[in-house]
């Protein structure tokens, strides 16, 4: 009786502190959902949950290529660099984690250089070299970047994982028959899934939210990708507020994130080495 | 099925460490060949560089007559169980033994129907769908075990197989994996550190140290010819027991008393041009409590007279302990082996002498016991140089 009562009153304080983190979280993000759904008229009074339910803002982002242009240009890009961060990051933190090369100091050092650098200091070089080369304002100008900036983070995530993966499987997989490539496909590439799907979401989600580069280097619909464009919303007519339509893009850019997550969570078994060697 | 030949084959790291150097080893199809040394003796590097997961720096691996240095490892047709059993943990037990098949190309059918007969000869059936990480040590083991028979490789190599198993499973693990070669009847290396494995199992010993091959044997002839101190240390258990002695007119005198040399040892003595100082070994089951002894087989050895330290009785027989006055045996040889057991009850590191006695005697901790032991089966190695001054094979 008297242990009921204590787990009850844990789980109570237990629920508080969980209750005040989520809603510290949340807030903001309920509020932005709440702008959306709001009419014109009473988008200023003040009400958390809105007096008149409306999709007139989803609607209207929606009947122009004002929002649904950048909306593919940020699921393409985003999605293109992070497939190329990751299968380069894969390889390079095999590499890092598996052999002895020269020179292996060096790259851990100039990886973990670059994502310290401040981004700031090199948009306006980048800017430059993508003007001369005719990348600017192109997929490849966005993607470029930040699959530069992605990749350490891909490198030190996927080489931690490649480290937990016992080298004696790799061995194992070799005696049974099968080449280097079949052995790393089959064998160390299952095992580090868990490790590449984290990284893709870490990547996919810098990528995603990128602003900086997105403004800087990119100058029409041909490439400029949702955060950049929710700058350039306007209204219907030059004196209409904006707010409605920017809360309703806002929300919608968050949704292809959360799916992002929730599909590729339930991926992210932890454990799943547990059993290879004595344990 | 294979014969498998080290020609002089030497691993040499790029540091200029040598791991194995000139190792000679033939081993006959069908064979079961035990590598064994302290750790650190190069015995599993040689394992790898038979399975091709290290190079060769110098001679010659030829698998069925063939020259099988650059091969890569899948080319070997070799199977090889790890000391960590390697088993893939995303993989039921079923996918793990079928993986070398599937690599193979092998259709479904034959896979499957492999794949249970080598789970039944295992005791597998039952666990087929199960994941490594709900297996139990032993289970893993075997499942080791069969994804290296499910093939039917030309050989196995074996790493240390059983020592993550507890005390108990592998005793029975042992026998297990005895009667699954003979069945089989593939040839096979097996590499350990543990000596009981070493004489049990195999149809030749191959005892190494420091990457040098000391001597290769049948178990029973190792232990019976040491060609070195160090074979005649590791062999055995528990170990021989070495004293310093030295030859005078045809005995030897030694913290034992003066013992007179029967004609085989003293022929053997004279042909090997000992030095006067020797080291005299003698294993535990040499001696006998005197008070059993007919008077005439008493003749055929010495005695000498000392109080127990330790009495240890095993039921089927005694293990008694003195202690010799003299400082007892020390060379390279000998250290060597007490550092790898780690222990100060290791041959020559103190001063106790073990001897094994019948259940019958009536030896007590304390008392004075009068102790024969046979002078025919003495051993005397040369100090300097580690030989076995006796060495009759």
């Amino acid at each position: 009786m008297v242990m009921g009562t204590s787990t009850a009153a844990r789980k109570a304080r237990w629920a508080i502190l969980d209750i005040i983190v989520v809603v510290y979280a949340l807030v903001p993000v309920l509020w932005i959902a709440s702008l959306s759904f709001k009419t014109k008229e009473t988008l200023a009074d003040g009400n958390f949950v809105p007096r008149e339910w409306t999709l007139q803002n989803y609607a209207e982002i929606f009947a122009t290529s004002e929002f649904i242009r950048p909306l593919i240009n940020s699921i393409g890009i985003a999605s293109i660099a992070t497939l190329i961060a990751v299968v380069l990051g894969m390889m390079a933190a095999y590499a890092i984690a598996r052999l002895d090369f020269p020179g292996k100091r060096t790259l851990i050092g100039v990886s973990l250089l670059i994502a310290m650098f401040p981004q700031i200091s090199l948009v306006t070089p980048l800017f430059n070299i993508e003007h001369a080369l005719g990348l600017f304002d192109t997929w490849p100008g966005l993607i470029l970047p930040y699959i530069t900036f992605a990749l350490p983070l891909a490198i030190y995530t996927l080489s931690a994982f490649f480290r937990e993966i016992p080298w004696e499987l790799e061995k194992a997989a070799k005696m049974d028959g099968a080449t280097p490539a079949q052995a790393f496909r089959r064998v160390i590439a299952p095992l580090a899934a868990p490790g590449v799907f984290t990284t893709a979401i870490l990547v996919f989600i810098f990528a995603w939210n990128d602003f900086l580069f997105a403004i800087s280097l990119t100058s029409t619909e041909a490439s400029r990708t949702v955060p950049a464009a929710l700058a350039f919303f306007t209204g219907t007519s030059q004196f209409e507020d904006p707010t409605g339509t920017i809360s309703a893009a806002a929300v919608v850019i968050t949704i292809p994130i959360i799916v992002f997550v929730l599909f590729f969570q339930r991926r992210i078994v932890a454990g799943l080495t547990s059993g290879a060697v004595k344990g | 099925m294979a014969e498998i030949v080290l020609d002089k084959v030497t691993k040499t790291y790029p540091d200029g460490a040598r791991a194995v150097s000139d190792m000679d080893i033939q081993i006959a199809d069908g064979e079961f060949v035990i590598l064994v040394g302290p750790s650190g003796c190069g015995k599993s590097t040689a394992l790898n560089m038979i399975a091709g997961l290290e190079d060769i720096s110098d001679g010659e691996l030829r698998i069925d007559g063939v020259r099988a240095n650059e091969k890569a490892p899948k080319d070997r047709d070799i199977a090889m169980v790890f000391q960590s059993y390697a088993l893939y943990p995303h993989m039921s037990v079923r996918e793990n033994m079928a993986f070398p098949l599937r690599l193979a190309k092998m259709d479904d059918a034959s896979v499957r129907a492999k794949v249970e007969e080598a789970a039944s000869i295992l005791d597998l059936t039952q666990h087929l769908d199960r994941r490594p990480s709900n297996l139990s040590g032993g289970q893993r083991q075997r499942v080791a075990m069969g994804r290296a028979i499910v093939r039917s490789p030309k050989a196995f190599l074996m790493d240390e197989p059983l020592s993550n198993l507890d005390a108990k499973l592998r005793g029975q693990m042992r026998t297990s994996v005895s009667k699954l070669q003979k069945q089989l009847g593939t040839t096979t290396v097996y590499v350990t550190h543990d000596q009981t494995e070493a004489m049990t199992l195999g149809d030749r010993v191959v005892v190494l140290r420091g990457g040098v091959v000391q001597q290769i044997g049948s178990p029973q002839f190792l232990y019976d010819q040491p060609a070195n101190l160090f074979v005649a240390g590791f062999i055995g258990s528990p170990s021989m027991n070495f004293v310093p002695a030295s030859l005078e007119d045809g005995a030897l005198r030694s913290p034992l008393g003066t013992i007179p040399l029967g004609d085989r040892i003293r022929r053997l003595v004279e042909a090997a041009d000992a030095p006067r100082e020797v080291i005299a070994g003698i294993r535990p089951e040499h001696f006998e409590d005197a008070a059993l002894l007919e008077e005439g087989h008493r003749g055929q050895g010495a005695t000498f007279t000392a109080p127990v330290d330790v009495l240890e009785s095993m039921g089927s027989e005694k293990y008694a302990y003195f202690t010799v006055e003299a400082p007892l045996a020390s060379t390279a040889e000998l250290q060597e082996l007490a550092a790898d057991a780690g222990a100060s009850d290791v041959p020559g590191s103190g001063s106790t002498i073990v001897t094994r006695l019948s259940a019958s005697s009536a030896a007590r901790e304390g008392d004075n016991v009068e102790v024969w032991f046979d002078t025919d089966k003495l051993q005397l190695f040369d100090p300097s140089s580690g030989r076995n001054l006796t060495y009759s094979g």
